[in-house]
């Protein structure tokens, strides 16, 4: 089969009987829309709750990624008499049971408890949509089996699960990061599915395989993009989840002991809570501010990649 | 049937074509019940001409258009695409067919994606079947544009910044960009305004003579078919009741069914005729005639057998116990 040249065969537009071109009014009405990102972008810097999350989010990932170069201590080092308050003795927070500087344990902690939680938040959406995606673009047996196995995941405690799989393999930071991931894709995996089953029965799913796209190209070039607004939701939902996680296993002394963590450092401090107040109080204060800011640009990407209230 | 009245064989030849669907139980353990959704129909169509088959909602109109593209399983039947028995392929070989058959959907708004633009669109046949180099397509979805009533600097914009009728006009390009022998349009018009329904029928009609397209044409306004097509097929609930040449089909409607449809047009010259009731349920049939519940001339005969679909005049085939031998209809009997 050979190509038309351009011209050749083809009527050139503006004929009697041929309808003339759009009027110029229309496209301009349309290039407010004409990117989806940029227009999500706009509603989204229009949200001052969510801007205030990505500021304060920024803040903490700048402090953890150059504080230790500002502030190099070391977070296990005794650096000054054991429940120093802060202010005193050159400590801005003061120091912990041990003496050890609590600014130099936030700094760190941070590092990790971001970093957990943003791997274990992409572990946890590459499970979840895969498993998701594969149920409900081919639905019938293979939707049985793999929702069967999500059911499976659901009923497990996810926290009691990660403790059994952290303590299975000695706790380093990348079997805390897995066994996060392992335990909390379920409810990615459920609303992936939902997406899948609401758009693979529109007309251009089928367009697309009428056009020759096989499978792979379906599922992952377009059904998948349509169905992300509630996925990229769910993801930075699930850094805020994962963060917790990490903490929350930290506090039970399921952490990393070589690697500082804000939950470790509560959990450490725990049986000093009633006597100094700063130990438990700044890390827990940097976990509230850490998922908060993350809850509230989800939020803020939520109302942004709603078309629904993007058209209001 | 002489060499003169059929020069060349058909380009597209269904036979038998049954597709059956599963229905959800309504009760555990109970039997699953099936849809019969397309229930044994036939038809051929020549290339370069145009078949319609009209039919009310839930007639298997759609259903059918998408299971000659492969679309839908097939229950049963065969379907051949130029002596290629397309019901039987599967796998690559079913992929790669696909260039030959295209397909223009009812709905404008559902049938493009809304993250592709519009000339990535128009571009895919050409990209997923491997047509020409890139420049080429390139220049060829440049073409494809300015063959629908589309500008070329147009490929850039994404689909909700079209109108209705601008949208319908890149679901034709894409259907055409493969150089399809057949495409099957599932009712293109019927989602657009009126105004805009001629434009798409026009360029419908001018890109048949241009490319030698071959039409199944998919509607329930006869106006439409009347205008587009050489033979006329009429659905009901899932069967093939009337299948005639247009000028025989329109002078002179036989199956009881179509001259209540017929009926229905102001101006057509036939009295109105009132049709009580729906269609009974696809999933459980009356024994005899499909139609023989709704139909003012059904008599006993009509609810105990199933009329076959045979011939009463000169490529003129009804399945109606009441149409004599000579094609003598009830509804015109007496008159």
């Amino acid at each position: 089969m050979t190509l038309l040249d351009a011209g050749s065969g083809w009527q050139a537009t503006g004929p009697a009987g041929m309808p003339e071109p759009p009027g110029s009014d229309e496209i301009a009405a349309g290039s407010a829309a004409a990117r989806p990102l940029r227009e999500a972008w706009r509603m989204f810097a229009g949200n001052p709750l969510a801007l205030v999350g990505l500021a304060i989010l920024a803040g903490i990932v700048v402090m953890t990624i150059i504080g230790p170069y500002l502030y190099p201590v070391d977070p296990f080092d005794i650096v000054g008499a054991p429940l120093t308050p802060p202010g005193e003795g050159g400590l801005l927070f003061g120091s912990d049971y041990l003496g050890r500087d609590m600014l130099a344990g936030i700094i760190h902690g941070g590092r990790a408890s971001l970093t957990v939680g943003g791997f274990a938040a992409i572990i946890t959406m590459a499970i979840g949509i895969s498993i998701g995606a594969l149920a409900g673009f081919y639905g019938g047996w293979a939707d049985r089996v793999l929702m069967r196995v999500t059911e499976f995941f659901q009923v497990l405690p996810p926290l009691l699960l990660a403790m059994v799989l952290v303590t299975l393999f000695s706790p380093t930071l990348t079997t805390i990061t897995l066994s996060i991931g392992v335990v909390s894709w379920t409810n990615v995996a459920r609303l992936t599915r939902a997406e899948f089953l609401k758009i693979r029965s529109l007309d251009y799913v089928l367009a697309g395989r009428a056009v020759g796209a096989r499978d792979r190209r379906l599922i992952w070039r377009v059904i998948l993009p349509n169905a992300l607004p509630p996925l990229v939701v769910a993801a930075a939902l699930s850094v805020g989840v994962a963060i917790l996680f990490e903490s929350g296993l930290s506090f039970l002394g399921l952490g990393d002991p070589n690697v500082m963590s804000w939950g470790m450092m509560i959990g450490q401090n725990k049986q000093v809570m009633l006597d100094a107040w700063w130990p438990t109080t700044i890390p827990g204060a940097a976990i509230f501010a850490a998922v908060l800011s993350i809850s509230l640009i989800g939020d803020g990407l939520n109302d942004a990649l709603n078309p629904r209230l993007r058209r209001r | 049937m002489t060499a003169d009245e059929k020069p060349a064989a058909p380009l597209l030849k269904v036979d038998d074509l049954k597709v059956h669907f599963a229905a959800a139980r309504r009760r555990p353990f109970a039997a699953a019940a099936t849809v019969h959704a397309v229930d044994g129909i036939s038809f051929e169509v020549a290339r370069g001409r145009t078949l319609g088959i009209v039919g009310e909602s839930g007639s298997g109109k759609t259903t059918a258009a998408l299971a000659i593209l492969r679309l839908v399983p097939i229950t049963a039947g065969t379907i051949d695409l130029d002596g290629v028995r397309i019901s039987a392929l599967g796998g690559e070989a079913l992929r790669q067919m696909r260039r030959r058959v295209q397909f223009v959907f009812q709905d404008p708004f559902s049938s493009l994606n809304p993250r592709q633009r519009a000339g990535a669109i128009v571009r895919e046949p050409l990209d997923l079947m491997g047509i020409g180099s890139p420049a080429e397509r390139e220049r060829e979805v440049a073409a494809l544009f300015r063959a629908v009533g589309l500008r070329p600097e147009q490929q850039a914009l994404f689909p909700h910044q079209f109108s209705g009728g601008q949208r319908q006009r890149i679901g034709i390009a894409r259907a055409i960009a493969s150089r399809p022998d057949l495409v099957v349009c599932d009712e293109p018009v019927s989602a657009l305004d009126v105004a805009i329904q001629a434009q798409i029928l026009n360029l419908l009609t001018r890109l048949q003579q241009t490319l030698g397209l071959t039409y199944v044409f998919i509607s329930h306004d006869l106006g439409v078919v009347r205008h587009m097509c050489d033979e006329i097929a009429v659905l009901y609930l899932g069967r093939i009741v009337e299948r005639a040449a247009r000028a025989s089909f329109f002078r002179r409607p036989l199956h009881p069914y179509s001259a209540a449809l017929l009926s229905a047009i102001p101006g057509a010259g036939l009295g109105r005729m009132r049709l009580e009731g729906d269609p009974p349920s696809p999933i459980n049939l009356p024994p005899g005639c499909r139609f023989a519940g709704r139909c003012p001339f059904a008599i006993d005969a009509c609810r105990q057998s199933d009329p076959p679909l045979r011939a009463v005049a000169d490529g003129h085939l009804v399945a109606c116990h009441r149409v004599d031998d000579e094609g003598t209809p009830p509804h015109h009997a007496g008159v």
